[in-house]
């Protein structure tokens, strides 16, 4: 046990907090994100610090999980902007590695690294949330191509994406897991609608994707036509898998923030007390990320750890965001600066309902950790 | 970054729980020849040579078994002594000494030693009653701060508090995995299970500011004194809520006198309230980052 960086931990680190000086500049960090965020990922790509983790027959720097716990950190230490191609590095990008033809990863993975492409997510449905078996967007096959209609929800970056991943039912007889096709949708063809979802915030983050009669090529399967499920999980265990770290990372941020807010407005006793637990629990969540990253580095599975970081995260977060407006006391509904803290506290309620809602992580826990019986 | 147990660190973690099972009553003198007393003093001062992570293991492991002996406050003095001795060793705190009767030697917060008497008085856990030291006789000053050994001794109380935990949440686990209701395992009704899910991610949140803490205190680490005030608030709290909600998924047989979940309920609240309860802590923490 050794909780410091090794020297080649140090090194990376040194190396790299060097590059964010040299690179950052306050027009990247308060730019509008998609312009500045396009710029920014694509200076991380030209700097090697996109696909850190991926191997580097496919672009990556092929680096140890460590160096991408320490670019997350770095990355929320410098505030910096978060990386625009999230969905094509942290979802679609490794399912294409594990589950994807020559072709495809010909065609894409280059892309995703260089943010040339961006990539959104198309997995839920307004009838499908919790429950992905329940997706009803059909893929009917007609030749060399499959006949896409229905719709999706909640996808982030849709209204900006060139590629979706997208669950489609393609056997119309099948239920639940079976009869489904993972495929790759290029979202400039015809018959692609998005519309934007404002949200709580005001601000429209994610989108509704609405598909009329899209042909999409049969080599755009991922996996088996009828083996998407299995894909699919894969997905989402590389976006719960490396979340970890980033998480842990924003609320370090947030806190700081939180930490400068009552010292220049005072706390009482109680709201001392309230940020200091805060604080000790963020520490918590870091060092237990810290062991999972170790069990993941030792034996290349994460370990059971690591698996209520998120769900502990996103409470933390709607009362420390909470927290910050009770520091605010009368002035907590007024909207001066740039209203961080409002847009802070009203985003922070989604964090309990996206990636895994804390239900469906608590059963997750309850029935893969603990061992109980099932609820379903 | 390493933040893993060795293979012999792992090897004396199994040792323990195996022996602490079924000797949860050992007396001191048994651990002692197990080599359990000065594992982290340095051999030429008659100890294992070790550091305080094999120690916290034992501390978390006799946590879990709810060992009943001095070993914490024996292991935590003995480092300050000149040489590790045969004693049976307490420490006063905030005026309270603990295992007072099963002591024969106390180290006070001004590095006094006094001979163990005084008077035990009546508590919840029966097996670690606080006592208070008869009218104060001037006993031999040791060389030293008393603070390495408040440390030590509260980063060994937070890694009770895990072990006490853990056991906490395999008691629940095995009766709501057994138990049925309306034709069900009680455990498949979520509003049995959540809760445990709850237990489950706060123990290993716990675990790692213990562990952060033990390795803290090892490496006399300029953060440990906010390592262990962070570890002893949270695991303390911890084993006390995952102690209530263990009561509560085993409805009226976790009430009762003759299951040992009530002891692990005053264990936990024991270990809350010695050496200061949860928000004492979070006092000094936040005194390090607003003021």
């Amino acid at each position: 046990m050794d909780l410091r960086d090794t020297a080649e931990e140090a090194a990376f680190r040194a190396e790299l907090r060097a590059w964010i000086e040299a690179n950052l500049g306050d027009e990247i960090r308060h730019g509008r994100f998609e312009e500045a965020g396009r710029e920014w990922s694509r200076k991380l790509f030209e700097a090697g610090y996109a696909g850190l983790t991926w191997p580097k027959e496919y672009g990556g720097a092929g680096a140890p999980y460590s160096h991408q716990a320490i670019f997350l950190e770095e990355m929320a230490r410098a505030e910096a902007p978060s990386h625009l191609g999230v969905i094509g590095l942290g979802m679609a990008g490794p399912t294409i590695i594990a589950h994807g033809t020559e072709a495809q990863k010909e065609r894409h993975l280059r892309k995703i690294l260089s943010t040339e492409e961006i990539w959104c997510q198309g997995f839920s449905e307004p009838d499908a949330g919790s429950d992905l078996s329940a997706v009803r967007t059909s893929a009917r096959l007609e030749g060399d191509r499959f006949v896409v209609n229905g719709q999706k929800v909640w996808s982030s970056f849709a209204h900006i994406a060139d590629w979706c991943i997208l669950v489609t039912r393609s056997d119309p007889e099948s239920q639940r897991h079976a009869g489904l096709t993972y495929l790759l949708v290029d979202m400039h063809a015809p018959g692609v609608d998005v519309r934007p979802l404002r949200q709580i915030t005001g601000e429209a983050e994610f989108n509704e994707i609405f598909f009329g009669d899209v042909e999409v090529p049969v080599e755009n399967v991922v996996g088996e036509i009828g083996g998407g499920w299995a894909v699919a999980m894969t997905t989402l265990l590389h976006e719960r898998g490396t979340l970890g770290f980033a998480l842990t990372a924003a609320l370090e941020s947030q806190l700081q923030k939180l930490v400068a807010l009552a010292r220049e407005r005072g706390a009482t006793e109680v709201q001392r007390d309230a940020i200091a637990r805060e604080w000790i629990g963020l520490q918590a969540v870091r060092y237990t990320n810290y062991r999972a990253l170790t069990t993941l580095m030792k034996t290349g599975i994460p370990g059971p750890e690591g698996s209520g970081a998120k769900l502990w995260w996103s409470e933390a977060n709607q009362r420390a965001t909470k927290l910050a407006l009770e520091l605010l006391g009368p002035e907590a509904t007024l909207l001066h600066g740039n209203g961080y803290w409002q847009h802070q506290q009203l985003r922070s309620r989604g964090n309990t309902i996206e990636a895994g809602t804390s239900e469906i992580l608590r059963n997750i826990i309850a029935e893969r950790v603990l061992g109980l019986p099932r609820s379903r | 970054m390493d933040f893993s147990f060795s293979q012999e660190q792992e090897e004396l973690r199994r040792e323990a729980r195996g022996f602490l099972e079924t000797n949860a009553d050992a007396p001191l003198a048994a651990l002692r020849e197990l080599g359990w007393l000065g594992v982290s003093v340095p051999e030429e001062h008659g100890g294992g040579g070790l550091s305080f992570v094999e120690e916290a293991i034992l501390f978390e492991e006799a946590g879990r078994a709810l060992y009943a002996g001095p070993f914490l406050t024996t292991a935590v003095v003995l480092p300050a002594l000149p040489e590790v001795d045969e004693h049976a060793w307490s420490v006063e705190l905030d005026g309270f000494v603990p295992s007072l009767d099963s002591v024969d030697r106390v180290l006070t917060e001004r590095m006094q030693v006094v001979a163990a008497e005084g008077e035990t008085l009546p508590s919840t856990d029966e097996t670690r009653p606080l006592g208070r030291l008869r009218a104060a006789e001037d006993g031999d000053l040791l060389d030293g701060s008393f603070e390495p050994v408040r440390l030590r001794l509260l980063a060994g109380l937070a890694l009770e508090a895990v072990g006490v935990a853990q056991r906490a949440l395999e008691l629940g686990v095995e009766y709501v995995s057994q138990r049925e209701q309306f034709g069900k395992k009680i455990g498949t009704y979520q509003a049995v299970s959540h809760p445990l899910a709850d237990t489950y991610v706060e123990t290993e949140l716990a675990r790692s500011l213990a562990y952060w803490a033990a390795w803290s205190v090892a490496e006399e680490d300029e953060r440990a004194p906010l390592a262990v005030a962070s570890a002893k608030a949270q695991a303390a709290e911890t084993a006390v809520a995952a102690c209530e909600r263990a009561i509560q998924v085993h409805g009226g047989i976790g009430f009762t006198w003759e299951h040992p979940l009530h002891r692990y309920y005053k264990r936990a609240q024991w270990l809350d309230a010695f050496g200061g309860h949860a928000a004492s802590h979070r006092r000094v923490v936040a005194a390090a980052l607003l003021d």
